[in-house]
């Protein structure tokens, strides 16, 4: 099946990110497609390169990366939410007069309709949040 | 190929203590012009989302309730109170913002959008949608 | 349309679990994930939400959040079903639908 995954709150504030990770891993093991991971609300922020979390944890940043190049999956941050919480790749950075960027590899940033799509789309739709 | 789904945003937040309420309505709005058959759920304290009289001049935010009356110009006019939620708090209908929506099939004639429901009745509706964002 | 409704808080902490109990139509299951979880426990005052519905909802609890707060499965209400992050991906892809109530 085709499923898409929704992730509302940043990471390690919330479990939400960690169990989406998990259930992500779990779907392509079990055989199934991940149309989209769509990240909206504070989730944005689990596309910033500049965390730097302790070593003795998981990276929850770096393992999205990691498993969006291994599996090549649409990692999608909402451009409205990452505009309001400073998620910027090098576009959205000169359009918006910022003097950097800081999205992490493996995500893009997109508008809300990719979410519509999303439903649209794929199979099943799970939101993890607050 | 054009697949109609049914959509239903579920709101069980207040408006202002957290985003969630707002971020929702950008998502209706945008998802409007995709042609779905949209529905909105306002339970839970998520009915004080819909209520007269909010003025933010002293909280220093912005005061998006007058968005809300705008849902009729995007073709969303399926909006489902919670009956339970209201009695719980306190709230009517008269509570509320009267949202409208122009019916075209109807000589454009003024509806109201805001149906309020049972929660036996909302939950017929949930489960009878095929895509349930929740904020 | 059977779905799966799932909740992430503990019933002593927000009123999802109950709002999720609730609205689920009978046939439907719910799944409780991470602090959640704490709804699945035996012997506490929120305990009878879910035991008075086990009869028209199917009622599941992720295994690896149990663990994680030090829960035995001993301890959780019986007719509760343990399953791991696969068994959550079956039951997604199992019903219509997923709402999750947070």
């Amino acid at each position: 099946m085709k499923f898409s995954v929704m992730i509302s709150e940043g990471p390690y504030t919330h479990q939400a990110s960690d169990t989406a990770y998990n259930f992500t891993k779990a779907a392509l093991e079990s055989g199934h497609e991940i149309f989209r991971v769509f990240f909206y609300h504070d989730g944005v922020n689990n596309g910033t390169r500049l965390a730097t979390p302790p070593q003795d944890d998981r990276n929850v940043v770096n393992r999205w990366s990691e498993l969006a190049a291994a599996h090549d999956l649409d990692l999608v941050l909402c451009v409205a939410a990452a505009q309001r919480r400073g998620i910027a790749d090098a576009d959205e950075a000169k359009r918006n007069g910022k003097d950097a960027d800081n999205i992490a590899p493996g995500f893009r940033i997109s508008g809300l309709g990719q979410l519509i799509e999303a439903g649209i789309q794929s199979d099943r739709l799970v939101t993890f949040g607050d | 190929m054009s697949n109609i789904k049914k959509f239903l945003y579920v709101n069980r937040k207040a408006p202002y203590g957290t985003i969630y309420a707002l971020e929702s309505l950008e998502v209706v709005l945008i998802g409007a012009a995709f042609e779905q058959d949209v529905a909105l759920a306002f339970l839970d304290d998520g009915v004080y989302q819909l209520a007269k009289g909010q003025d933010t001049t002293d909280v220093g935010m912005k005061n998006f309730s007058p968005t809300y009356k705008a849902l009729g110009d995007y073709d969303v006019n399926k909006i489902y109170v919670e009956q339970e939620s209201l009695d719980a708090r306190g709230l009517t209908l008269d509570d509320l913002l009267p949202l409208t929506y122009e019916d075209e099939d109807d000589d454009w004639a003024e509806k109201d959008s805001i149906k309020v429901v049972s929660a036996a009745e909302l939950a017929e509706i949930m489960d009878q949608s095929d895509v349930i964002l929740s904020f | 349309m059977s779905q799966l409704h799932t909740v992430n808080k503990s019933p002593l902490d927000r009123n999802a679990l109950e709002s999720a109990i609730k609205h689920a139509s009978k046939g439907n299951a719910v799944l409780m994930i991470e602090d959640g979880v704490y709804g699945a426990m035996k012997g506490t005052q929120k305990s009878g939400v879910v035991s008075d519905a086990m009869g028209d909802i199917s009622f599941y609890v992720l295994g690896p959040d149990l663990k994680a707060r030090g829960i035995d499965e001993g301890r959780i209400i019986d007719g509760i079903k343990v399953v791991d992050y696969s068994g959550f991906v079956a039951l997604v892809a199992e019903h219509e639908a997923t709402q999750s109530w947070l």
